[in-house]
């Protein structure tokens, strides 16, 4: 999404605080996947990856690949002790019964109600759902990173998604490269900042309306 | 090995089961556990006008990619087909048709259709229209489900890595993916292998899909791709 490295961490180091010990947590490419660099040591997490890995861990080493041992993405990992494999029935099971914690994705667009659209863009690109609409639907909590607006300027937190949904009034949290937004069913309001933006830098590029915490906390 | 039950096959005997038009599913995630050499013997006979079902449409040259890419498809059920372009550009040329379905779900309608159940219920994409398309919907308790029709094939492929001559396997890693569920779908079963065991030597409780669902065993040739990340 064309970010510097510095921003990436930030928004990858925010969400990271999100996750607690003993959750299951589906990270999805991109972004997300960025996120395990940032947890404090001795967090106890188990990674699912939809092909059928609970408990992935780093890429191996250059050299130490194994072809049989992708994530979903088909890119080598690694596994942690206590982890498993299973088939795609079981991986997405885990998924559609709740067993999931949280999944950390990104996003074309989010309306301030929570509707995530980030699987196809009419006439440009039809790439296929995969598994975002289960892990939307289905998983506890789900978080959302990406840039306060497209390439153009334009808000990607909007009022109307513009593009076919993924799934409605799914998005719990945006985090994106100038703040984090709680999303409720009293609607969607800015908990953070990131240093040095101001509330009403974020305004002008959010297309909805939102209201801001108490205690806004500012990040550096 | 004693070929006990007469399962264990050449790749050119296993391709005489093969048709132009055939309904063929295949196991494997992003080319992940998809069986090379089938793949290679389904491209060499030069077998077209294909159905092929499995979660995706893999990279140009990886996978059931390659089938893909020569064109020899005439139709595609999978859950995405992003890292394919070629898949992408055939499907927006209307060369192949596309029917998507959500990652899981296809995967339950394989299992459905290798379980013998006739269909399965979601609330997967319910407010979604390429999801529900002209499916029939029903209320259980109260509440709307999609009815998601369950998938057979003429052929089922899958890659696994030991087989005993009863065709009993078990995966390897994360290529296990669909593989188990593909090769319960299938009308006939054919697993290429990387390893063929003797009978009584793989432990009952560590079979994964008993030999039951398998007609016919291949030695594979490996995998002769270079993978994306390479």
């Amino acid at each position: 999404m064309g970010m510097g490295v510095e921003i990436r961490n930030r928004i990858a180091k925010r969400a990271a605080e999100e996750i607690k010990n003993g959750m299951i947590v589906n990270l999805g490419i991109g972004i997300p996947s960025f996120v395990p660099n940032h947890l404090p040591a001795g967090t106890n997490v188990m990674f699912h990856a939809e092909n059928g890995i609970t408990g992935m861990g780093p890429s191996p080493e250059k050299g130490k690949e194994d072809e049989n041992l992708c994530n979903a993405g088909g890119f080598p990992v690694s596994i942690v002790k206590g982890a498993s494999y299973c088939d795609s029935t079981i991986a997405f099971g885990m998924i559609r019964r709740g067993r999931v914690d949280m999944t950390i994705l990104g996003s074309l667009e989010v309306s301030g109600k929570g509707d995530l659209a980030n699987w196809i863009v009419p006439g440009k690109k039809v790439p296929g759902m995969g598994g975002a609409m289960e892990l939307a639907q289905k998983a506890k909590k789900v978080i959302v990173l990406m840039n306060q607006t497209d390439k153009y300027g334009n808000p990607k937190i909007v009022d109307e998604c513009t593009l076919p949904l993924t799934s409605a009034r799914c998005v719990d949290m945006i985090i994106t490269d100038m703040a984090v937004f709680q999303i409720s069913a009293h609607g969607i309001t800015l908990t953070d900042l990131f240093v040095p933006h101001s509330i009403n830098e974020v305004r002008a590029k959010t297309g909805c309306s939102f209201t801001i915490a108490e205690n806004v906390r500012v990040i550096n | 090995m004693e070929n006990t039950f007469n399962k264990i096959i050449e790749l050119d005997d296993a391709m005489k089961h093969f048709r132009d038009g055939m309904i063929i599913m295949f196991g494997g995630f992003g080319g992940i556990g998809t069986p090379p050499s089938l793949i290679d013997g389904i491209l060499d006979n030069g077998f077209k006008d294909l159905t092929l079902i499995g979660n995706d449409s893999g990279f140009p040259h990886i996978g059931i990619g390659k089938v893909v890419s020569q064109g020899r498809a005439r139709k595609m059920i999978a859950s995405h087909i992003g890292s394919n372009p070629v898949a992408g550009q055939l499907m927006t040329d209307g060369k192949m048709e596309v029917e998507f379905s959500p990652q899981g779900i296809l995967a339950e309608r394989i299992r459905a259709g290798g379980v013998g159940i006739p269909a399965i219920l979601s609330d997967i994409g319910l407010d979604n229209d390429i999801v529900t398309g002209n499916k029939q919907t029903c209320s259980v308790g109260g509440k709307k489900y999609l009815v998601e029709t369950a998938l057979t094939a003429d052929i089922s492929i899958v890659f696994a890595k030991k087989a005993d001559p009863y065709g009993n396997l078990i995966f390897d890693k994360s290529a296990r993916n669909t593989n188990p569920l593909v090769a319960m779908a299938g009308d006939m079963t054919i697993a290429e292998v990387e390893e063929i065991v003797p009978l009584g030597s793989l432990d009952p409780d560590e079979i994964i899909t008993p030999g039951v669902f398998v007609n016919y065993i291949v030695p594979s040739k490996g995998v002769n791709w270079k993978w994306a990340w390479e």
